[in-house]
């Protein structure tokens, strides 16, 4: 008898060709993709490994999130200033980012975590905007122009400065970010994120410490952006405050809703949407954002719960 | 000394009083009862004792451990375990996954375990999944475990909730109306299930209960609540033949003349 039926998806026989196939292609990619593809997917990947981050909190916990890129932001200027304030190797910057990220989480969600959904909401929406105007103001961060020339780090002996290599960066993380949130999904943890989501009370009533499952939630999510950023500054190698907007929250948490809250294929789905959509729809100019717009108005009128099906059964 | 103790609660919010000075013990291996006209101050009597609201005053003991001002999860873990009047399921996921949400306080993998599939995760999981199994098998649902919860019949509903309870492992289980809208042949099962879980698991059982025919038949001992008092206690004969337990219910004979008139 299979007590979690969610897992019959990904341990069927034909949805694991159908991911190892999509992993080939994936692979496959940089051998005939040009350099704007491999930049658009890049981002896909990298917004990948966000959405699945962000959807810990939103999907399986529940709590709306509207200032996530602040994590992300953390993740960033820590790898920022670890290579050129410290000048330290890059990958110093890992485990002080999921350290810092860490204690933001604590500090923010603490105290907020009691609070009522949209109330989180505008708390962690100004938490975001918090964390942009502090580096945004501060010396050590650079200020509005942000921190410039972050030295690319070295993997095995090669340096990291192809968009090929970061390619393989995102699409590593994101096949990570993939494997930790289905573990995570049908975990003791993981189900607690959903009982206290679905009724807080009876949660409690069954022995869970509501306020630790969420906290742990919103760390987890913290830690997968503050990872995410690290490698994302490495790539660019030049980081400004303006990265790290309200809308970069707001994108990253439509490509969860969009996808469908809670449902990895979906988070995966959303996300690629919210990335190669507007590039897809370059050729119309200005218009193309509006024409974004109306696409993604249409699919939350027609499925509300997310694009990816309630109850997915390969064959 | 008894399994559960309360000794002089009381309860208010503003200016209302809930509980005035209630007393009242259950004894181990008991099935207990608690009456009362509507409003009497019943569920606040098992939201206090399993920490949902936070008495002004007295003490509450189980097992000698004193449990007043306790965060509902830390009452859990100490072996106190409920059921809702209105229940209370995770309504959109499976009977089995609720029976699981009462083992997490009796174990202990986190974030890290079930990312890397540590060994002690895996054995958990597996516990887990077992200990569902069993006790949907033993309120006699087996075949209800992959469904969505909300979607079974109200008597199974009933039953998943009471297998998450058991699955917490209690010394005391708190039922708050069982038998509210089940049907006589439901509540016969229910009876026998009570006593099955009393006789085989050893659990004690307090029950909140509206239908007295089921309370009557149950019930060693049974304590009476009126305005947040508790105006009788006693066997079941003893407490249906308390004149101020029948006046509780049915109300004085003067004012029915006054009303009347």
């Amino acid at each position: 008898m299979s007590v979690a039926p969610a897992l019959a998806v990904a341990r069927s026989p034909r949805g694991t060709v159908v991911s190892a196939a999509l992993i080939v292609v994936a692979l496959a990619i940089p051998l005939v993709a040009n350099s704007y593809a491999l930049e658009v997917l890049s981002e896909a990947w990298f917004y990948v490994l966000l959405c699945l981050g962000l959807n810990i909190v939103v999907g399986y916990a529940g709590l709306l999130d509207l200032g996530y890129a602040a994590f992300f932001a953390v993740g960033a200027y820590t790898a920022g200033l670890v290579t050129l304030k410290l000048g330290l190797s890059f990958w110093f910057s890992l485990p002080l980012a999921v350290v810092a990220a860490s204690i933001a989480g604590v500090v923010i969600g603490g105290p907020t975590l009691r609070l009522r959904s949209d109330y989180l909401a505008i708390v962690t929406l100004g938490f975001g905007e918090m964390v942009r105007i502090t580096v945004r103001n501060l010396a050590v961060t650079g200020g509005a122009s942000g921190l410039v020339g972050i030295s690319r780090p070295y993997l095995f002996g090669y340096k990291l400065d192809t968009i090929a290599s970061y390619y393989y960066i995102f699409l590593a993380l994101a096949l990570l970010a993939v494997a930790a949130s289905h573990r995570l999904e049908h975990s003791r943890i993981g189900r607690a994120w959903k009982y206290v989501r679905s009724d807080e009370d009876a949660a409690r009533a069954m022995g869970i410490n509501h306020a630790a499952v969420k906290l742990s939630a919103y760390v987890l999510g913290a830690i997968f952006a503050a990872i995410g950023g690290c490698f994302y500054a490495a790539k660019m190698t030049a980081i400004a405050p303006e990265t790290f907007t309200f809308n970069q929250s707001l994108l990253i948490l439509l490509g969860v809703v969009l996808g469908g809250r809670g449902k990895i294929p979906g988070v995966i789905l959303g996300a690629l949407v919210v990335v190669v959509a507007p590039e897809l729809f370059r050729d119309i100019g200005s218009l193309r954002m509006l024409v974004f717009a109306l696409c993604l108005l249409l699919i939350m009128l027609l499925r509300p719960a997310g694009i990816w099906p309630e109850r997915w059964r390969w064959g | 000394m008894a399994l559960l103790e309360i000794a002089g609660m009381s309860l208010g919010f503003g200016g209302i009083e809930v509980l005035r000075g209630f007393d009242f013990a259950v004894e181990e291996g008991s099935i207990t009862s608690l009456i009362g006209p509507n409003g009497a101050g019943k569920t606040s009597v098992f939201n206090c004792l399993t920490g949902f609201y936070r008495p002004r005053a007295g003490r509450i003991t189980l097992a000698g451990t004193r449990i007043d001002g306790l965060a509902p999860h830390r009452v859990t873990r100490l072996g106190l375990a409920r059921t809702f009047q209105n229940l209370r399921l995770f309504r959109e996921l499976t009977a089995a996954e609720n029976v699981m949400a009462g083992r997490h306080c009796r174990t202990g993998a986190g974030a890290l375990d079930a990312m890397l599939g540590t060994r002690r995760h895996r054995h958990e999981e597996a516990a887990i999944a077992e200990a569902a199994r069993h006790w949907l098998a033993f309120v006699g649902i087996t075949e209800a475990a992959d469904r969505t919860a909300g979607a079974l019949p109200y008597g199974h509903q009933r039953r998943v909730e009471w297998a998450r309870a058991l699955a917490t492992e209690p010394r005391l289980l708190l039922l708050d109306e069982p038998a509210a809208g089940l049907n006589v042949g439901e509540k016969e099962e229910l009876v026998a299930l009570m006593r099955r879980i009393r006789d085989e698991l050893g659990v004690t059982i307090l029950l909140i209960e509206h239908d007295m025919g089921l309370v009557m038949q149950v019930s060693e001992h049974i304590g009476v609540l009126d305005h947040g008092r508790k105006i009788a206690e006693g066997t079941p004969e003893r407490v249906q033949n308390d004149p101020l337990v029948i006046e509780a219910y049915l109300g004085r004979d003067e004012d029915e003349a006054s009303a009347a008139a």
